[in-house]
């Protein structure tokens, strides 16, 4: 008799759970089974009524339909749980070409992204990165630089002038002789900064502009470590196909001197209207410090030796970006910084 | 520079490279060729022709039909030039050919004009005669070329010929660009020894003969320096019985190749021997030199002097004259005077080649407003060795081209003469600083080819005095390098002791800086180191403001450019202004750049320059607090963990009067930030509300600090109370915080603030603020009475500023 009704029971409970098609269903199914009021609950109770000697067989029975009847419910609960996500899932599908939300970040300035690559290769060599005044004494924008009073290149139309000897510096030259004065040998800096010049403002001058001085000075140093040296450096700079070419040049403060041209790195070298049809794009002057710079700073040109180079850094950033006018670098329109 | 490539094959026979090639191995070598253009350019089957028979056409007036000979055939060619007639030769393009240009002289075209057969008003053409302008010249250069019409050749041109070469055009014009150190490379000579030099060809210059009759210079004229600091040499020689005339085609052609124009046989000849020698040269009517003599001195303050072009010059004592014995007659190296130049009716010359101080020159030539042809040669300081050659060389011109009756000797006054100077000669020292293997003897062909001269027995290299810039072994090693070839030297990388590549302290923080600055939302910008005065104005400066003590420079490119920046604020305003012009909505920038502070004017020593990170902005999520933030979040990365203070006691003009403070960090002002006064940001012309923050990094970065100890992470509970306060609307969060942290102790571990209020329940006038305090203690749990003792502390302290706690 109780072995039918568990029979029943348990198959119609089993069937309710399966069909249940939501967690409150469910959960009503599971009180009117299962809950202290419930029919199974209420079977256990009437097994008072059991001959003992059947009990402890009813009982096992019970248990197993209850056991079972929880099963069910678990796995019922699970698929209504999962069905549940998926529908949640199905219900947030968004659209992944909607516009990206960036995070409002702030951009570097083109010179200052050039300058860090820049002074990463240096960094990278060896060179300490040193700095010098932008206000500077003529004695060592010009004079300890080889270029004596009445040269032509002091002339005021170049040269801003606060006092008789006192100036804005025309070039980051003078760092080199400040260093010497400041170090002993083996010196490798670089001194990046701003100067100059008297040229009014238009698409490829202006009065203000930045270069990167280098200079190393130790014994043994040749005109061939200057070549390796620039040249390691405009193949990382410019990428590892560049090929370098050095031309005679004239600075006061170096000699030999030298100016480095880069192959084009639009056009690699066949000629373009970037490079002029030239196929060579001028990047730099150098040449090996001059022995009378080298006394005068107080370091003896029979013991050692050493190479100077300047970076126009304009010049860098205006090529790398194909940026055609200067006077974009300073107006600072937002539009123009958010694209570095 | 420019020269023809003709005129220096003619000095280095032996040269035979093509154009390009020539240009590259010159840069290679060291006299840079900035570009080149050939003469003959788009001039095709163009030949000299024979006018034979001209009639009228039938139909049209202005036109006439021309048989016109070219060698093997005779043509017919329509013109409508005026100025033909039978017998004359004139250049001709065949059917087929190409012309450089049109008629009437306007830019050439880059595939030039191709001639075709026409047909004008029905009558056939077969070609066409050629103005001086469509050959792609002007009358510029051949004078002899009429106005409107064709060019006629002389006589003695052969009829079929090539005209292109008849009018000496297949020839290439290179301009070099020439450093400031070669002197000598001012010259088509100069250019030729380089040339020689570089292609290993000989070098052949001008064989300058004797010149002059039995009569001597010396008894024409009297040569006196009275200035030799500023005139090192004197050379005078004296022409007679003078014939003006034009100078021949081959003289007019090569200076027309070099950009001048010719004018006739004595002016020409000054012309030529200046490029070819590099020497500028006078010529003066002798007849005009009172007392026959000449005297070079220096002009008195005041004196006047009316110069060959008509013009009165105001000189000074630094200039320097040339001078008879009754007046100026030149400004020596710049330009001779009026009262002695020379005209169609002279007959007598006196011809001057002398030297002049560069500097001199050029500042005198400044100073008069006044740069010449010659002064421009004369200021880079001239070999007075070569004064002489020149003036020989013009002589041996002279009789040459019949021009004059040249007299014997020359008057030379030379107080100090030149020598050649000499360099020891050490190839090994050579070879280790180019880093190169030369052999010692190829090293001294180069010098041989340079003209150079080598004293074996001593070694050494012997300089004259063209190569003023070899002054020391590190320039004869340049040579070396130039001719062995800078490409051929190998590529090594310096060895020896290993050094640490490192930004400085200073330049790591700067690096956080504009990391914190960009990562919340900054540009970085670059603005001009020098402004107007008139930021003052517009930043509210009051007239004695400390800021407006500026250093000015003194040759300012204007005025809006002529004091160094002593406040940072005007190039981020300026920049933000522009953008908000031009519509960008909600823009921040920061700057990090140089002011320059005096520590007396006028400046006797250098300024301190001092660095300043700026930030601004006029999107509206950076309110006065945002840009707290941004300061803090920077303070906190670069270890300023302490106590920030925020002091309104300085006003400052430019900012809004109850929005701004200074920041004191460690007892010292580190910068100020605050809102941007309404009338600076209407003067700036930015329509929005805007914050600025600027920070004085020389204060800041000697308190930076990258150490950084770990702190335990807290392992007993914190004890949390929260207080809300009345108090009146004058007492700062700041006032109240530094209470609650005095009193607070070493337990305190934060004190935020999470509400004010003012409005209904208040009172007016005052303000409510609640607080969450947090106490921890690192070793134990915090009992209950020991936090409420600290809480009575902070609360009767907070009751005697007059603080209330809400009910």
């Amino acid at each position: 008799m109780i072995k039918d009704n568990l029979e029943k029971i348990r198959q119609d409970a089993v069937k309710k759970m399966m069909e249940s098609e939501t967690m409150e269903a469910l959960n009503e199914i599971r009180v009117a089974y299962l809950g202290k009021k419930g029919e199974l609950t209420n079977l256990l109770k009437s097994m008072k009524d059991v001959d003992p000697k059947d009990r402890p067989t009813v009982g096992k029975l019970v248990n197993e339909a209850r056991e079972e009847l929880e099963k069910h419910l678990s796995e019922a609960q699970a698929r209504l749980a999962m069905e549940k996500r998926r529908l949640q899932l199905e219900s947030e599908v968004i659209d992944v070409t909607l516009p990206a939300k960036k995070s409002v970040v702030g951009h570097p300035h083109p010179n200052r992204v050039a300058l860090d690559e820049v002074e990463r290769i240096f960094v990278g060599m060896g060179y300490e990165v040193v700095e010098g005044p932008e206000i500077e004494y003529d004695y060592y924008n010009f004079e300890a630089l080889n270029i004596p009073a009445n040269h032509p290149a002091k002339d005021e139309q170049d040269t801003f002038y606060i006092t008789k000897d006192i100036l804005l510096r025309t070039q980051t030259s003078p760092v080199q002789v400040r260093t010497m004065e400041k170090k002993k040998p083996p010196i490798r800096v670089i001194s990046p900064g701003r100067v100059f010049r008297s040229d009014e403002v238009d698409a490829t001058h202006s009065p203000s502009f930045h270069q990167i001085e280098g200079m190393v000075i130790d014994k043994g140093i040749t005109f061939a470590d200057l070549k390796g040296t620039l040249q390691q450096f405009a193949k990382e700079m410019f990428g590892e196909d560049t090929r370098v070419k050095f031309r005679p040049h004239h600075f006061p403060f170096t000699e030999p001197s030298a100016e480095m041209d880069v192959s084009c790195f639009k056009c690699g070298g066949k000629g373009c209207r970037f490079c002029k049809n030239e196929g060579w794009i001028e990047i730099l002057g150098c040449g090996m410090v001059h022995p009378k710079v080298l006394r005068m700073s107080g370091i003896d040109p029979e013991i050692y030796s050493g190479f100077a180079f300047g970076i126009g850094l304009e010049r860098i950033a205006l090529l790398k970006y194909e940026i055609d006018d200067m006077r974009l670098l300073y107006e600072n329109d937002i539009r123009f910084l958010r694209q570095f | 520079m420019n020269t023809s490539y003709n005129w220096i094959k003619a000095y280095v026979p032996g040269l035979d490279a093509g154009d390009r090639e020539y240009a590259d191995a010159m840069t290679l070598s060291g006299t840079k060729v900035e570009s080149y253009s050939r003469l003959d350019k788009n001039l095709e089957k163009i030949v000299v022709g024979k006018v034979e028979k001209i009639e009228r056409h039938p139909d049209a007036d202005h036109l006439i039909i021309c048989q016109v000979n070219v060698g093997d055939e005779v043509i017919q060619i329509v013109t409508g030039a005026p100025n033909v007639f039978e017998g004359a030769k004139v250049p001709v393009v065949l059917v087929g050919g190409r012309v450089a240009g049109g008629h009437d002289g306007g830019p050439l075209p880059e595939e030039g004009i191709k001639i075709k057969k026409g047909k004008l008003r029905g009558v056939e053409s077969y070609g066409m005669m050629c103005s001086i302008e469509e050959l792609g010249s002007s009358r510029e250069y051949y004078p002899e070329a009429p106005e409107n019409g064709i060019y006629i050749f002389p006589d003695n041109v052969e009829v079929g010929k090539d005209a292109v070469e008849a009018l000496g055009l297949h020839d290439t014009v290179f301009e070099y660009e020439i450093t400031s150190n070669r002197v000598d490379c001012f010259s088509l000579l100069g250019i030729a020894r380089e040339a020689a030099a570089t292609f290993r060809k000989d070098y052949v210059p001008p064989v300058v003969t004797e010149t002059g009759n039995n009569e001597k210079a010396s008894d024409f004229i009297k040569v006196r320096i009275d200035a030799p600091d500023l005139c090192s040499r004197f050379c005078a020689r004296i022409v007679k019985n003078i014939k003006i005339a034009p100078s021949p085609e081959w003289m007019q052609r090569r200076l027309a190749s070099a950009g001048i124009r010719p004018i006739n046989n004595l002016v020409d000849i000054t012309n030529y021997v200046m490029v070819e020698y590099g020497q500028p040269m006078h010529a003066y009517d002798w007849d005009q030199i009172s007392n026959h003599e000449i005297i070079v001195r220096r002009a008195q303050d005041g004196d006047e002097f009316q110069t060959l072009d008509g013009q009165v010059r105001k000189l000074d004592h630094d200039m320097l004259m040339i001078c008879d014995g009754e007046k100026e007659v030149g400004l020596a190296g710049i330009m001779g005077g009026e009262n002695s130049k020379i005209t169609d009716d002279v007959t007598t010359m006196l011809f001057e080649a002398a030297c002049f101080d560069g500097t001199n020159v050029r500042l005198s030539a400044k100073r008069l407003g006044l740069r010449t042809d010659a002064s421009s040669i004369f200021e880079k300081g001239l070999d007075p060795n070569n004064t002489e050659l020149a003036i020989n060389r013009a002589c041996q011109l002279v009789e040459e081209l019949g021009a004059g009756e040249v007299v014997g000797g020359m008057v030379d006054v030379y107080p100090h003469p030149w020598t050649s100077r000499r360099i020891a000669f050490r190839p090994d020292w050579i070879n280790s600083f180019i880093g190169t293997d030369v052999d010692p003897e190829t090293m001294k062909e180069y010098f041989k080819r340079l003209g150079l001269g080598f004293d074996e027995d001593a070694q050494e290299v012997i300089v004259p005095t063209f190569r003023q810039d070899l002054e020391q072994e590190a320039d004869i090693a340049e040579e070396v390098a130039r001719f062995f070839g800078y490409d051929n030297i190998p590529t090594t990388l310096p060895r020896g002791e290993a050094t640490a590549g490192k930004l400085s302290f200073k330049q790591r923080i700067e690096a956080v800086a504009r990391q914190v600055a960009e990562y919340s939302g900054f540009s970085q910008a670059m603005t001009y180191s020098f402004e107007s005065p008139k930021v003052f104005d517009r930043l509210l400066l009051t007239e004695d403001a400390p800021e407006r003590e500026a250093i000015r420079i003194s040759n300012p490119l204007g005025e809006e450019f002529s004091i160094m920046r002593t406040v940072s604020l005007n190039g981020i305003l300026t920049s933000l202004a522009t953008n908000y012009n031009r519509r960008n909505k909600s823009v921040s920038l920061y700057e990090m750049g140089n002011i320059y502070i005096p520590r007396e004017l006028p400046l006797t020593e250098l300024p301190d320059e001092r660095m300043q990170l700026t930030l601004g902005s006029y999107d509206s999520k950076y309110d006065f607090f945002a840009m707290k933030g941004v300061v803090e979040e920077f303070f906190d990365k670069i270890g300023l963990s302490g106590i920030k203070e925020y002091r309104v006691d300085t006003r400052r003009p430019y900012l809004h009067p109850g929005r701004q403070a200074d920041i004191w960090y460690g007892g010292v002002k580190v910068g100020y930030l605050g809102e941007l006064h309404p009338q600076v940001a209407d003067n700036y012309g930015i329509g929005e509300r805007t914050c600025i923050a600027v920070l004085d990094m020389p204060e800041i970065v000697p308190q930076a600090t990258f150490d950084h100890k770990y702190m335990g992470i807290a392992r007993f509970p914190a004890s949390s109370r929260d207080i809300s306060m009345v108090m009146k609307k004058s007492i700062t969060a700041g006032e109240v915080e530094s209470v609650i942290r005095g009193k607070g102790g070493k337990l305190l571990e934060s004190c935020e603030l999470f509400d004010i209020y003012e409005g209904k329940q208040i009172m007016s006038g005052f303000k409510s603020m609640a607080y969450n305090i947090v106490f921890r203690a690192s070793d134990r749990t915090l009992e209950d009475r020991e936090v409420n003792d600290i809480m009575e502390k902070i609360l009767s302290a907070l009751k005697e500023m007059g603080i209330e706690l809400r009910a």
